[in-house]
């Protein structure tokens, strides 16, 4: 499903990727872990099209197409979906709206027929129930005024909302409490399907003892330096990052 | 308190300029013979527009004095707005249809002119008219037909052309005009007195609720004519009255003046709500023509718990110069003022208002919303004024402003006098940009840029939009998407 080689992407001028490989397919689950700064909301952001990002070498393979061609929006029509690190505040825009607008656009660009306005109001309550999010926070707008934890949960809505291909989380987990966190993985785990992928960018092994990845991934420096199973993660939990940065750099 | 914003990064170019240019969709020209003055303004122009209209010679004196004094004034320089000088003897202050009689149904008016109207998208046909709102059309300087004035008639309503009330109700005229606005007031309102041609009269008798909203339209169609109309609309003692008004005129290389003045008037426990949707040809991208819109807009809240509304969407005109406002006598009478400004290309606004509370337990709101885009340069101005005698009055002012790009700017000044130590003003302003992030965040949700950039600008003019009546608000949204969309359009 995506197929990333030797990924190098420069900020301002600065190279953050280096060569970065990965591939994920359908149906697989991948945490990607790493030190503050390696690159991981880079590569979320480059994967979801983010503008101001320099592609200086390798591919990036959706579903056998250049995903790097393509606009934000393309993408997200195509089923790519990231839930930010940092959501960020609309104001004025109210939060119902905004989703049953997504999801539209994301219809009509499928040629889908939109869905009518119960249609819709019958979806999102019922998965605004499943994540036990407040349907007050529908009423709002979108993320403004939210608390940290309220914006996370407000991301996997749109997820579970939209259904992607490719969900790419970076960092949901963090701010959550702990009962948010057991929700938010239910929510997650309910997503998983033999057609869906899922990168999982977390700190936290305690995310991956909710949902259980298929691999884990180290970033350093803007490159995978090791994966694993799931057990990589528990190793990282006790050793920290350090011994692997420290093999990677012998 | 003064506080201004520029953004003057010269070639930091967003995906979003390519947004802000459109097409104007109401800049054509409709060929309807008219009777026009030639250019030029005299005492004997004066003379001339009077008899055409086979005033009283109260009105002609009137206009005679405003002329008078007119000529000692100066144009004003103090608001943000720069234009050359306006060169008042090129321009014609007459002009009206041909074959204009006396007409008593819609099947006599001209079936050009009834066209241009259905361009512009205005219910004019009785039937749609059925569907709430009666029209008074204005066509250049005379007012074209009325529409349901019979029904209007019956709950003692009335609503006519200026020119008609003057002939049919002159002491109601006589009484109420230049009452609010005199013919002193400014520059502007000195001229429009000495030149008008027409307008719109509305009178509720006591007690009544106006069944129907009322609304006119205002088009500038000949060439190099000043539009100098006035609408004058009394709400008598437990009376009610929504008065809608629409302008939009045809695309020019030339600049052409908009000098109206509207006048209110509400007594004992009435309510007026004047809504306006101005939609004037702003120029083209290098600012090149475009209407010059110097507008006095004043209403008297006169009775107690009298109520007076404005609602603004201004989207138009090279330059827009105007600022409703309230003169709040009656104790417990409450003064409002919504307005969406959009500036974009080369316009220039300078709009806000003032709240002039005079009676005890007078109340006010403001909530301004100014969107600049382009060169568009938005000026809010705002007086809120406690007199001595405003015991425990409040006022509240939010003042908004959002810039898409880096070029347009956004400017506030709000100017408060308190002379009575009980009352209260408050006063917020924020000024935002639509981030790249925000933007980001809408295309990858699947949202298209330019339908991110209208959400969020609906968005931020949600709180004045509510205050419109419904289909106006509908309106007035997509004439903003309308503006703001060029990419599309
Ligand atoms: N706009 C920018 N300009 C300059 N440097 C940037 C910019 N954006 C990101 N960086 C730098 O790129 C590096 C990678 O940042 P990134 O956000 O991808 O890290 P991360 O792995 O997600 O870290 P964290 O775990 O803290 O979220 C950091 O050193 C960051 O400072
Ligand atoms: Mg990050």
């Amino acid at each position: 499903m995506l197929r990333i080689n030797n990924l190098h992407v420069k900020i301002e001028g600065k190279q953050i990727l280096n060569g970065l490989d990965l591939t994920v397919n359908a149906g697989e689950v991948h945490a990607i872990m790493g030190p503050n700064g390696s690159g991981k909301s880079t590569l979320s952001h480059v994967l979801a099209g983010r503008e101001g990002y320099e592609v200086t070498d390798g591919q990036v393979l959706f579903n056998a197409e250049n995903l790097l061609q393509l606009s934000p929006e393309q993408r997200a029509h195509k089923g790519v979906f990231l839930a930010m690190q940092y959501p960020v505040e609309l104001p004025g825009v109210n939060n119902m709206t905004f989703i049953r607008e997504s999801i539209n656009a994301i219809r009509r660009a499928r040629g889908q027929d939109e869905f009518n306005t119960l249609e819709f109001l019958q979806l999102i309550r019922e998965k605004a129930a499943q994540l036990q999010l407040d349907e007050k926070l529908l009423k709002r707008n979108v993320n403004a005024g939210f608390s940290g934890g309220e914006k996370k949960r407000n991301e996997v809505l749109q997820m579970a909302m939209l259904e992607p291909q490719l969900a790419i989380l970076d960092e949901t987990d963090s701010g959550l409490d702990i009962d948010a966190l057991r929700v938010i993985a239910q929510g997650v785990n309910s997503l998983r399907s033999a057609e869906r992928s899922i990168i999982l960018v977390t700190h936290y092994q305690r995310l991956l003892e909710y949902i259980q990845p298929d691999f884990v991934h180290v970033l350093v420096n803007g490159r995978i330096v090791r994966s694993g199973d799931k057990q990589l993660a528990l190793t990282l939990e006790q050793k920290g990052y350090n011994w692997i940065i420290e093999e990677d750099a012998a | 308190m003064r506080s201004a914003l520029k953004n003057d990064q010269e070639n930091d170019q967003t995906p979003i300029d390519d947004l802000i240019r459109s097409g104007y969709a109401h800049g054509f020209v409709t060929p309807i013979e008219s009777d026009t003055f030639p250019p030029g303004l005299s005492e004997n122009t004066i003379l001339k527009i009077s008899a055409k209209k086979n005033e009283p010679d109260w009105v002609l004196e009137w206009r005679l004095k405003a002329y008078r004094r007119w000529l000692a004034m100066e144009d004003p320089e103090w608001a943000h707005v720069k234009h050359p000088d306006i060169d008042f003897q090129s321009m014609s202050y007459y002009s009206a249809p041909k074959k204009k009689e006396s007409l008593n149904s819609l099947d006599e008016v001209d079936p050009q002119l009834l066209e241009a109207y259905n361009k512009l998208g205005i219910p004019l046909e009785e039937q749609k008219a059925l569907a709430g709102a009666a029209v008074d059309a204005v066509f250049d300087s005379v007012s074209v037909a009325t529409t349901f004035r019979k029904s209007l008639a019956d709950a003692g309503v009335i609503f006519c052309s200026m020119s008609e009330a003057i002939q049919k109700h002159p002491q109601l005229v006589q009484k109420y005009m230049g009452s609010v606005v005199p013919y002193s007031d400014n520059f502007y309102a000195a001229l429009n007195a000495a030149v008008f041609t027409d307008g719109t009269f509305v009178y509720i008798p006591q007690g009544v609720r106006c069944p129907m909203e009322l609304s006119t339209y205002f088009r500038i169609n000949e060439a190099n004519t000043g539009q100098f109309e006035r609408t004058l609309i009394i709400a008598e003692a437990g009376s009610s009255v929504s008065y809608l008004e629409g302008c939009t005129a045809p695309m020019r290389d030339e600049n052409q003046l908009h000098a109206a003045v509207v006048e209110l008037v509400a007594m004992d426990d009435a309510s007026i709500k004047y809504s306006t949707v101005q939609n004037w040809y702003p120029g083209d991208e290098q600012g090149k023509g475009g209407i010059y819109n110097f507008v006095t807009k004043r209403g008297a809240c006169r009775g107690k718990r009298s109520h007076i509304s404005w609602t603004q969407v201004e989207t138009g005109s090279a330059i827009t110069w105007k600022y409703p406002s309230c003169l709040l006598i009656g104790d417990d009478s409450v003064g409002e003022f919504y307005s969406v400004a959009v500036t974009r290309g080369r316009q220039q606004a300078d709009t806000g208002t003032k709240m002039i509370h005079i009676g005890a337990n007078t109340k006010s709101t403001i909530v301004s919303k100014g969107i600049s885009a382009g060169h568009g340069q938005n000026t809010y101005r705002g007086l809120v004024r406690m007199s001595k005698g405003a015991v425990n009055a409040r006022n509240h002012t939010q003042c908004d402003s959002l810039l898409l790009g880096d070029q347009c700017a956004a400017h506030t000044f709000p100017y408060i006098e308190v002379m009575n130590p009980d009352a209260e003003v408050e006063h917020e302003a924020t000024t935002s940009k639509i981030s790249d992030d925000q933007l980001f965040y809408c295309r990858q949700r699947g949202i298209s840029e330019e339908d991110a950039v209208s959400m969020i600008v609906n968005g931020f003019c949600k709180e004045v939009f509510k205050e419109l009546p419904m289909e106006f608000a509908v309106e007035a949204q997509k004439l903003l998407n309308l503006t703001l969309e060029g990419a599309v359009g």
